[in-house]
């Protein structure tokens, strides 16, 4: 190879860089479109990350952890959803939230100092070759999804949030070892799938029979509010 | 010591002269982008001129602090240049008279001084131009604060020649996370500071959209050209910190020689028409924002710019 392995580190360490931006970037944002395509490009991330680290550690595996996640996320999850809801959801600008994106932001960073603060002991158990900052922006990408899951109000959002999750599991978990499993990414992948095709009916379940997705209005039943509207209660 | 005396006030007259060129030419690019023809890049030069040469008219009921303001308004920027490195990589004659922080305070002074005069003569729209541009002011200055820390943690320094040595020394700390993450939220900075799109429109002509705009509207004469020759000096000697110190420290003259100096500005012009394409790129795929999305848009160059220094403070 005629990269040098430090190279190889440093465009790493970038893609890590950005990956945490894509993180916080999907926290700010407002619309589900730009919510899917922050996505895209995390998954795209992932899979250069995989792919450099491959190439830094000598690992086969890790090539095709990186084909199965350039196929599976960037393309397949966003045709499925297309496929499975209609477009209304797409053209919707604004996403409900619990908490406005300035406090939200707030916390996210938060949550990304604690997640480093929490790589310390994972990384001291290590072997040194394996220590990158996969790991704590990893985990930060896990926490920044769990987050983006709690606040959202919107289904198809939250759905991301979940992915979201799944992507910064892996972005810690490809670095830690030189042999991960290849039947596990398929497996995960496969898995991930299946839960965007079974949210995506879901979805469009709820859409059907009450006219939007904000899940944010279904804590509540629907005689409830009539009643609260007649001023019966 | 003569040769960087005369470099330096070489390096204010490149400044001054080509200032409003680059804004010509940026706005040029905008109205081609927007299948439009636009002004002339010279245009800024013949408003300039024509502003010179007109009458000033300042009100009765106005002070003395309206008739300083556009001196001291021109004069920040351009005492600013001389600190930075504009054509040369090593440091000129009055180059470790204040570092970044103190570039910030100079530049804030004017700043400063370009709201008094707005508040100054009553005008309705004046202080309320001046207020916003306070609003936009104190949200990025944590951002500000941030990036020089992070800089001055990552460079040992935050003169800004010493900066710029720090990045290029190898592909590894050029490519690292925190400095990209720094650039990005340096771009939005000069974005909000220089009133480009997201955040203020320049070439707006509602009163009542007007962030930087408005301040000005009071000014006649000679008071308006100096005005608006620091608004482009400015301009410049943001994109220069940004290009010279933190993104591509190269094609600056590294000899002391009369020659090579010379040969640095259609160089460094090269690099801002670049920057140019992508601020045209940047301001024409975006809209302004709502004025209470402002805080949203800073919010998130802070979090970059925190994000980078987490990602170089925790790097082992």
């Amino acid at each position: 190879m005629s990269i040098p392995g430090s190279t190889l580190g440093a465009l790493n360490a970038l893609a890590g860089g950005l990956f945490l931006l894509t993180a916080f970037a999907m926290v700010a944002t407002r619309q589900t479109r730009g919510c899917l395509l922050l996505f895209i490009y995390q998954s795209l991330l992932l899979a250069a990350s995989a792919f450099l680290l491959a190439g830094e550690y000598g690992s086969s595996h890790l090539v095709g952890v990186g084909v199965v996640n350039l196929i599976s996320k960037p393309i397949v999850v966003p045709l499925i959803l297309r496929r499975t809801l209609s477009s209304e959801i797409y053209t919707r600008r604004e996403i409900d939230q619990a908490l406005n994106i300035p406090a939200s932001l707030t916390i996210a960073l938060a949550l990304a100092v604690f997640s480093y603060f929490l790589a310390i002991p994972i990384l001291n158990s290590v072997a040194p070759e394996f220590r990158s900052a996969n790991v704590p922006i990893g985990l930060a990408g896990l926490l920044l999804g769990a987050y983006t899951l709690a606040v959202r109000r919107e289904a198809v959002p939250m759905l991301i949030g979940i992915l979201a999750m799944e992507n910064g599991a892996f972005f810690a978990g490809i670095s830690l070892s030189r042999e991960l499993p290849l039947i596990v990414e398929l497996a995960i992948a496969s898995d991930g799938l299946i839960l965007v095709f079974v949210t995506g009916v879901l979805v469009r379940t709820i859409q059907r029979r009450i006219g939007s997705t904000r899940v944010g209005e279904l804590a509540s039943l629907k005689e409830d509010q009539a009643l609260r509207r007649q001023g019966v209660t | 010591m003569a040769f960087r005396i005369l470099c330096n006030a070489l390096q204010l007259l490149v400044v001054l002269a080509l200032s409003p060129l680059i804004s010509g030419v940026l706005s040029r690019l905008k109205e081609i982008v927007q299948s439009k023809r636009g002004p002339s890049i010279f245009q800024p030069y013949r408003d300039l001129w024509k502003l010179f040469h007109k009458d000033e008219v300042v009100s009765s009921q106005s002070s003395w602090i309206f008739r300083v303001t556009p001196y001291v308004v021109f004069v920040a920027p351009a005492f600013v240049v001389l600190l930075i490195p504009v054509l040369t990589s090593y440091p000129l004659y009055l180059a470790f008279m204040a570092d970044m922080v103190g570039v910030g305070f100079i530049l804030a002074l004017g700043g400063f001084f370009a709201i008094l005069g707005a508040v100054d003569p009553a005008n309705p729209y004046g202080p309320m131009g001046a207020s916003r541009t306070r609003m936009v002011g104190f949200l990025a200055e944590p951002v500000f604060v941030i990036v020089f820390f992070t800089v001055s943690y990552v460079a040992g320094s935050t003169i800004p020649y010493i900066v710029q040595a720090q990045w290029v020394v190898s592909p590894e700390s050029f490519l690292a996370p925190a400095h990209i993450l720094l650039l990005a939220a340096f771009l939005m900075l000069i974005l909000a500071e220089g009133g480009r799109i997201p955040v203020d429109s320049p070439t707006g002509h509602f009163e009542l959209a007007m962030i930087d705009e408005s301040k000005s509207l009071e000014y006649s004469g000679r008071g308006a050209a100096l005005i608006k020759w620091s608004g482009h000096v400015k301009l410049m000697v943001l994109m220069c910190v940004f290009l010279n110190v933190l993104v591509t420290p190269w094609g600056l003259a590294a000899r002391q020689r009369f020659l090579e100096v010379l040969l640095a500005i259609p160089l460094v012009a090269l690099k801002i028409l670049i920057l140019i394409l992508v601020l045209v790129v940047i301001e024409s795929s975006l809209a302004k924002l709502r004025l209470f999305r402002i805080s949203e848009f800073l919010g998130a160059a802070f979090i970059t710019c925190v994000a980078a220094m987490i990602t170089r403070a925790f790097a082992s």
